[in-house]
């Protein structure tokens, strides 16, 4: 068990391209962090830096105290599960497992029980004898971690462990992961392009964008507080809605109203004229559900909604709007980064499932513009945040330190 | 249902009438083997022996002739295999798996050398070799040999290598084990049917050779069994050995036979390994 302090950690190809830019990341003992971006963020390629897969071109990877940067990757102690689990298919499931305390030429005894235990950890006791080939892709999983248990690794690393088993496994499968990591209590960094995966399962994480770090926090924090455009575009599902706004006279000009920017979070916006204002689907409401109490203090406008989905649980509905190309270009080049598809100036309302709006028809929408973020134009940064906004539900659940006593089965 | 069942009946047909044309010369030759060699000729023909006789055997095998041949084809044979399979096992790894300048230039010469006609390179090496001493030994076999097997071992190897993904070394270096540890334990394991269909291959290469195996020996010091076949004559000139030659083909037979049916299913693997994803 190790804290990992990465400073200014650089990748450099050969043909000049900065795979990973400038990364300073510390990670305390026992935590569980996510690195996540798009495909090509370099993501993958900061964690085979960790693991000593890939050459560090300058900077710093302090694990525990020492420098591991010329430290070949058997002498860094450290697990890793690939994204294709890289069983040995030659070997059993026992053997596979065994595999890392062999190398170490370990006592049999230490072996089997070692292996023993992490079986029944990983349920996978009455699969030992088997071979990788045979296994379902939730049961290579658990071999693929099995193998990092047995280590006893100053730290684990996943690399996309989940992306390739299909959506129900998968939502058992970080379920488990989390469940291991608080048993065992072992730093954890696990890369992944799935949010919901990143979500739910780290202490905090770290979203990089063109080998760029752009913010490391919480959950909340990054939801709720994101750093900039990026981060904002990232993170949340359906995406947080992009649109055009325009300062004049102490009030934003947005596609649906104009919006008084004095309270305390648009106060900080200043003096600009173009702005980028984001708002999540779900900021928006149907206006006829607002309790008349506070619909005083929010912005009432009528749009036009072209498509509904109805999920049962809540009504997306799509409100077409116009924008400067200004504004256009700018966001089109956000989603081409973020990898998504929809390319339209559209807003995304998530409404209450209750709502009676209809396609094609006319729509009183609501949203309160203190919940707004507003990203300056230019680089995107978000004028609204405020960086050291805590949130009660981030403390920490310490996680539970292994003692010497086997887990129990 | 009807034009399936005879579709596979047609097949079937088919599949009978290649075997007896592949094996018809084998069944000529075994039952030659066994044919009196004083009276093949006279009489009625038959295609089986009208008594069947042991004693062409008992002929060859009491011939130094074709002992010490036979001794000659196995070792040489299994020494060019064993420094061949070895050798192209390293080389094939780092085609596969390294960088370096000049890898194409290699493989395609290693290419090139394959090609190579080998009756254009008995001449010279009869010359070299005679200067050199090692005319006529087991040595002036295996190296030429070695030369003529080692591209398409390196070939197939390191095709067979490169199927082996990358993440299996990784995985095992971040388990702790040495470049030479992951390589023994898990990239070895993973390309040993590919070391075995290499290794049955370059054995047959070098047990069937018959050029080289004739130019470059004069003596039972190296002459390997092919070459000593064509010096087998009968008891007198009047004599044909054709029964004792067929008899010491049989048993030259016999061990590549044997080799087929016990690893039959490595080499399938083999000839057929990266026709589609495992």
């Amino acid at each position: 068990m190790a804290a990992i302090t990465m400073r200014n950690i650089v990748k450099r190809y050969g043909d000049g391209f900065h795979a990973v830019d400038n990364v300073s990341l510390d990670i305390a003992d026992g935590e569980f962090i996510i690195l996540v971006g798009p495909s090509g963020c370099g993501k993958s390629t900061l964690l085979r830096m960790i693991v000593g897969l890939e050459d560090i071109t300058s900077g710093d990877m302090i694990i525990g105290d020492t420098r591991v940067n010329k430290k070949a990757p058997r002498d860094r102690n450290l697990a890793m599960v690939f994204q294709n689990y890289a069983l040995y298919p030659h070997l059993t499931v026992y053997e596979n497992i065994a595999f890392p305390l062999r190398l170490r030429k370990a006592p049999e005894e230490e072996i089997r029980e070692q292996v023993n235990n992490a079986a029944s950890l990983l349920q996978l006791t009455e699969h030992l004898e088997r071979r990788p080939a045979n296994l379902s892709g939730g049961q290579r999983q658990r071999v693929a971690m099995g193998r990092a248990i047995v280590r006893k690794a100053d730290a684990f690393l996943f690399d996309e462990p989940l992306s390739n088993l299909d959506a129900k496994l998968r939502g058992q499968m970080r379920t488990e992961i989390a469940r291991m990591q608080r048993r065992l209590g072992t730093t954890t960094v696990y890369v992944t392009h799935d949010q919901t995966e990143a979500m739910t399962l780290g202490d905090r994480i770290a979203v990089l964008r063109k080998g760029v770090l752009q913010q490391v926090g919480t959950a909340h924090q990054l939801y709720e507080e994101p750093a900039n455009l990026f981060v904002a575009g990232f993170i949340g599902s359906p995406p947080m809605n992009f649109m055009p706004g325009r300062l004049q006279d102490g009030r934003i000009e947005t596609p649906f109203g104009a919006v008084p920017a004095s309270g305390p979070r648009l106060s900080k916006v200043g003096d600009r004229e173009l702005v980028i204002i984001g708002l999540r689907p779900e900021h928006f409401e149907d206006a006829a559900l607002v309790a008349s109490a506070v619909r005083g203090r929010g912005q009432a406008f009528t749009a036009e909604v072209d498509v509904t989905e109805w999920l049962g649980n809540q009504l997306y509905a799509y409100v077409p709007y116009s924008a400067p190309a200004e504004i256009t270009q700018r966001l089109e080049e956000l989603e081409r980064e973020l990898d998504s598809e929809q390319m339209r100036t559209q807003l995304v309302v998530a409404l209450d499932a209750a709502s009676r709006i209809r396609s094609g028809a006319q729509a009183h929408l609501w949203f309160d513009p203190e919940r707004m973020h507003v990203f300056d134009a230019a680089t995107g940064e978000n004028l609204t945040r405020d960086p050291d906004r805590s949130f009660a539900e981030d403390v920490h659940v310490p996680a539970a330190k292994p003692d010497d006593t086997p887990p129990a089965p | 249902m009807a034009t399936d069942r005879r579709v596979s009946g047609w097949w079937t047909v088919w599949g009978l009438l290649i075997l007896v044309w592949a094996l018809f010369p084998l069944l000529w030759m075994v039952s030659l083997s066994f044919k009196d060699p004083d009276t093949f000729r006279s009489g009625t023909p038959t295609f089986f022996p009208e008594t069947w006789v042991w004693d062409n055997y008992r002929t060859v095998f009491a011939d130094s002739l074709f002992t010490s041949a036979l001794i000659n084809s196995v070792g040489i044979a299994l020494i060019a295999t064993l420094l061949a399979v070895v050798t192209a096992m390293f080389a094939a790894y780092a085609i596969a798996r390294m960088t370096y300048p000049g890898k194409k230039f290699l493989l395609s010469m290693a290419l090139a050398i394959a090609m190579f006609p080998q009756a254009a390179l008995v001449g010279p090496l009869f010359n070299m070799w005679r200067n050199l001493g090692i005319y006529d030994t087991w040595i002036g076999l295996i190296i030429p040999y070695l030369t003529f097997a080692l591209p398409l071992s390196i070939w197939t190897m390191s095709a067979f290598f490169r199927q082996i993904p990358w993440e299996m070394e990784q995985a095992a270096q971040v388990d702790g084990a040495t470049a030479w540890q992951a390589f023994r334990k898990v990239i070895v394991p993973l390309a040993a049917p590919g070391v075995f269909t290499t290794a049955i291959l370059t054995f047959f290469f070098c047990w069937n050779e018959f050029l080289l195996a004739i130019s470059l020996t004069s003596t039972d010091r190296a002459r390997t069994v092919p070459a000593a076949l064509s010096f087998f004559t009968g008891a007198s000139q009047f004599e044909s050995p054709i029964t004792y030659i067929m008899a010491a083909s049989v048993v030259v037979t016999i061990p590549v036979v044997i080799l087929v049916l016990i690893f039959q299913r490595r080499i399938m693997a083999g000839l057929t390994a990266g026709a589609v994803k495992g």
